[in-house]
């Protein structure tokens, strides 16, 4: 007899805007608080403390415009926000700071939000969309110096860039890039070359949120169907597509592998998280609280598996917070 | 006659006499059956014969010519074999070249299709002859582009003419074509212009056709002319007129009929079995027995994990504040969806806000693609008017006549009242939700043909079963008897749409050009008459019906006749036989006259049908008013 689906373990309420982005920051140690970071439709940022459930900080940095993309850069001080201003905003948090100290002007229009990869300690990798219809480009950071521009070749026809994964197999290997663009195709790219090594076309519709297993070199991609598709890379770099889910409602708006690789949660347009087994896909539960389209679902980076969370961002304004599967 | 010898030529005259006389008096079957295989054969490759047998038709005095020459154009089993035969006749004697190319093609109309091939096929074949070919050609598109031609001509001379048309396009050739592109174009201008206009679906399918085949042949690259219609038979045929096949011969064809048709039948088993094969081909995704590892994640319950759908507001008064302001587009379609059920499942709060619901409905646009929506708002608009039949009425038929309403409204006012007005009269009718009604999207472009064809069927019926009971005197199950709810109604739904037909407004003028809209409005009038039989009101629609049937019995378009005679024979149906001559005497008279002149004179088919319905109707009134002992 399967046990009912479980309930939220606490809702945090405040935000008064749809939340498009979550992002933890549970790492540090003891005395360190886990904070959980929220970007909202009206373009604040709220530092949420996960011990007391409320807000500590509310960050305003994009002018009023909708925030869709947060990452930080080695614990919870250095915060990276992307918004509607077509700005990505490097902020400083410690010691209770709130100063915005450096951005980025991406020129970009879209909804893609950037992705992050540390080389090493001080350096990363971003990619975001550029200014063209169909480029991502590859910037290092802090010193926002260009790597490379990644463009499709003439006549691919592929749309906008739609979602980004950079990532690298092992701290000197290269970096490669996987984004999904309008069309319904994931490509892979070779950043340091700066070309394409795969195409794959997953969807039918544009493909709406993907995300890369680097161990077992399989992704998963959802759009605005009724299907997720898991594809696998090879050894020859080739994507390839290795299932398809049918799902009960169409339309996927974000996808998360949790960092252990066991499960994956998919934010859906039918107001409802689900869960899976990674390694088989096998359905594992409908988290049904949310009363509008559910725009994001993160993973906790906790060190102890028993704390690890998962929380989901809604349209409803609600940011809903989950242990599953600990 | 196979034993002439050769280079006679007085005896050639005398036989061209016998010939000439034998076809005028109608034996032109049986000497010309026997003749044209004999002459076919040895005309094949003798000069001589050929030579002989054109002397042979050119000495047919003059009286006989017709006859002679029709015989052989309908004889002859090719164009070829016709060229061969009469030669360049058509270029030297007066009187076949009238025949063949004014009597046949313009004032005649009841030969077959094969008669016009040979014909255009042997004026074709002659560069002497081309010439005529094109003055032909003329001539027909100058009758199929003019307006009256189209109006009171009868269809089936329309469909010859077409067919000629399109057959003499296949036959000319590109510097032809050049030559005279100007005229074709200005004669496809006119005539599509006047196809268009008229009632008939038939004719304007053949305006259609006629136009996009002519186009098709002066236009060769660049966009090409293209209608949307239904393609049926007569269609396809016409189609396959505007390609030419080279003449098979004669004995050989039946042979090739049948090797083509064995070829036919021999390909397709083989295509079924290559699909076949290909089926079981198609791999169905191994799966990978890997050992479950997950099995330490347990599922939870997911059985409330349904597909989602937009609940449909419940109240009536919800309903219409959706379809007046909501926004939310998911909740409209819902809303669109549930509506008509909704009203016939609350009969008291409809009755509250009947007239708002209709005017909503009314002028309710497509918000979002919904599949059915025409149908899902009419059946809506059904329900609301025979719910609460007369305040809805009287703000539809109101609104039939008010400015600013689109032909199309107007047609669905009426549409709906027919429909409701059946519901209400026949309680044993379900009224079925027709899902596989693939007609009635094409209400739009054939309108009245859906309706007016069941009308017909139903009166047929009646007909029949009325004549039957009289002489058999068998007596059928009654079926359950119910109080008719259109008795009380009838009246709201009738007058209002007879009372300003001669009114005409800014936007919409009945008598003039929205005739379309008079036939339909006529047809409904009929229907409403036909549902209205043992109803109080009865006698004086009656009344009114006549009057108006009177004034517009002379109208041009042949729509708007055959839905006058329709509202006749409502009205000798509905109305009782008693009361119908106590009341209408004077009036049935002088009906009777028309129908008998309308049986005679009116050009269009349908019509002298049914004028002929009603003239049997009324005798049968008289017999069984004689036959009831007084």
């Amino acid at each position: 007899m399967a046990l009912p689906p479980p309930d939220p373990q606490f809702v945090l309420r405040g935000t008064s805007a749809a939340v498009h982005t979550l992002h933890f920051s549970c790492g540090g140690q003891a005395p360190d608080i886990p904070v959980l970071f929220s970007g909202s439709e009206n373009g604040f940022i709220h530092v949420w403390n996960l011990k007391t459930h409320r807000v500590d900080t509310a960050l305003d940095g994009h002018g009023g415009k909708s925030v869709y993309g947060l990452e930080t850069m080695g614990g919870k001080d250095r915060l990276l926000s992307q918004g509607r201003d077509q700005r990505i905003c490097l902020w400083d948090l410690a010691e209770g700071r709130t100063s915005v100290t450096d951005s980025v002007f991406t020129e970009h229009v879209g909804f893609c939000r950037c992705s992050l990869v540390k080389l090493a300690q001080g350096r990363w990798l971003m990619a975001t969309a550029a200014k063209g219809l169909e480029e991502v480009q590859v910037l290092e950071l802090p010193s926002k110096t260009s790597v490379c521009t990644l463009k499709p070749e003439l006549g691919a026809k592929l749309g906008m860039p739609m979602c980004l994964k950079l990532w690298q197999l092992s701290c000197g290997s290269q970096p490669l890039l996987l984004a999904g663009y309008e069309d319904g195709s994931v490509v892979l790219w070779n950043v340091t070359m700066g070309k394409a090594l795969s195409q794959l076309v997953c969807h039918q519709e544009p493909v709406m949120s993907l995300d890369f297993d680097s161990e077992k070199a399989k992704g998963i991609s959802g759009s605005s169907e009724k299907v997720l598709r898991i594809w696998s890379l090879n050894e020859q770099q080739n994507l390839q597509v290795y299932k398809t889910h049918e799902l009960v409602n169409a339309g996927i708006s974000d996808i998360t592998i949790r960092p252990d690789k066991k499960i994956v949660a998919t934010a859906g347009w039918d107001h409802r998280i689900r869960i899976f087994g990674w390694k088989k896909l096998k359905p594992l539960a409908v988290l049904d609280y949310h009363t509008a389209t559910v725009h994001c679902v993160s993973f906790s980076d906790h060190r102890t598996p028993r704390e690890r969370l998962l929380a989901a961002g809604s349209k409803d304004q609600r940011v809903s917070v989950w242990s599953i599967y600990t | 006659l196979s034993l002439i010898p050769g280079g006679l030529d007085c005896s050639i005259s005398f036989v061209s006499h016998v010939l000439g006389k034998v076809c005028v008096h109608g034996r032109q079957k049986e000497i010309l059956g026997v003749l044209v295989p004999r002459l076919t054969e040895l005309t094949k490759s003798d000069c001589i014969w050929q030579r002989i047998c054109w002397r042979l038709v050119e000495c047919v005095p003059e009286r006989w010519m017709e006859a002679v020459v029709l015989g052989f154009v309908q004889r002859a089993p090719g164009a070829d074999v016709l060229s061969r035969l009469l030669g360049n006749l058509v270029v030297k004697n007066k009187k076949a070249q009238f025949v063949m190319t004014q009597k046949v093609l313009l004032l005649q109309y009841g030969h077959t299709t094969a008669v016009l091939q040979n014909l255009l096929g042997y004026l074709s074949l002659d560069s002497l002859r081309r010439a005529l070919l094109l003055r032909v050609l003329q001539e027909l598109l100058e009758t199929w582009g003019s307006s009256s031609a189209v109006k009171h001509s009868p269809p089936e001379q329309q469909l010859y003419i077409s067919k000629a048309i399109l057959i003499c396009l296949s036959h000319l050739k590109e510097p032809e074509i050049e030559s005279c592109r100007q005229e074709l174009l200005t004669s496809m201008m006119e005539g599509v212009k006047c196809h268009l206009d008229s009632s008939l679906p038939q004719l304007r399918r053949l305006g259609m056709v006629v136009a996009e085949s002519i186009s098709s042949k002066i236009n060769t690259e660049g966009p090409v002319l293209k209608f949307e219609y239904e393609e049926d038979d007569e269609t396809r045929e016409l189609k396959s007129l505007l390609v030419q096949t080279p003449p098979l011969c004669v004995p050989s064809l039946p042979d090739d009929e049948s090797e083509k048709a064995g070829a036919a039948l021999l390909s397709v088993p083989e295509n079924n079995q290559k699909s076949q094969t290909a089926a079981p081909l198609m791999p169905d995704e191994e799966s990978d027995a890997e050992l479950d590892s997950d099995d330490d994640l347990i599922p939870y319950d997911m059985s409330e994990d349904k597909e989602l759908k937009i609940k449909a507001p419940v109240y009536i008064r919800d309903c219409i504040e959706v379809l007046t302001g909501s926004e939310d587009v998911d909740k409209w379609e819902a809303t669109i969806k549930a509506l008509e059920s909704l009203i016939r499942r609350n009969p008291a709060a409809t009755r509250e806000v009947s007239v708002e619901l209709a005017k909503i409905l009314l002028h309710l646009e497509e918000k979002t693609c919904i599949e059915g929506f025409v149908e899902l708002c009419q059946r809506a608009q059904v329900a609301v008017l025979t719910t609460d039949p007369i305040p809805v009425s009287k703000y539809l038929t109101s609104q039939f006549y008010s400015l600013n309403y689109s032909l199309r409204q107007r047609m669905d006012i009426l549409d709906v009242l027919v429909l409701a007005a059946q519901e209400l009269s026949c309680p044993q009718f379900p009224v079925k939700p027709k899902h596989s009604d693939a007609q009635k999207p094409c209400i739009q472009f054939l309108p009245g043909s859906d309706s007016s064809k069941d009308w017909r069927r139903i009166v047929d019926e009646r007909i029949k079963s009325k004549t039957r009971r009289f002489a058999t005197g068998r007596c059928h199950m009654e079926p359950a008897s119910s109080p008719n709810q259109f008795s009380s109604v009838a009246g709201h739904f009738f007058f209002p749409l007879i009372q300003h037909f001669d009114r005409p407004l800014t936007t919409f003028d009945l008598l003039g050009e929205d005739h379309l809209v008079l036939g339909r409005l006529v047809h409904t009038l009929a229907v409403l008459m036909y549902l209205a039989v043992n109803t109080v009101a009865v006698t004086a629609m009656g009344k009114a019906l006549l009057e108006f049937v009177w004034t517009l019995r002379f109208h041009m378009d042949s729509y708007v006749r055959q839905g006058l005679l329709s509202c006749i024979s409502s009205l000798l149906l509905s109305v009782p036989a008693e009361l119908l001559l106590a009341d209408m005497t004077e009036e049935l008279l002088e009906t009777q006259s028309w129908l008998g002149d309308v049986v005679e004179k009116d050009p269009d088919g349908d019509c002298r049908r049914l004028a002929l319905q009603n003239l049997l109707l009324m005798e049968n009134l008289k017999k069984k008013l004689e036959a009831v002992p007084s």
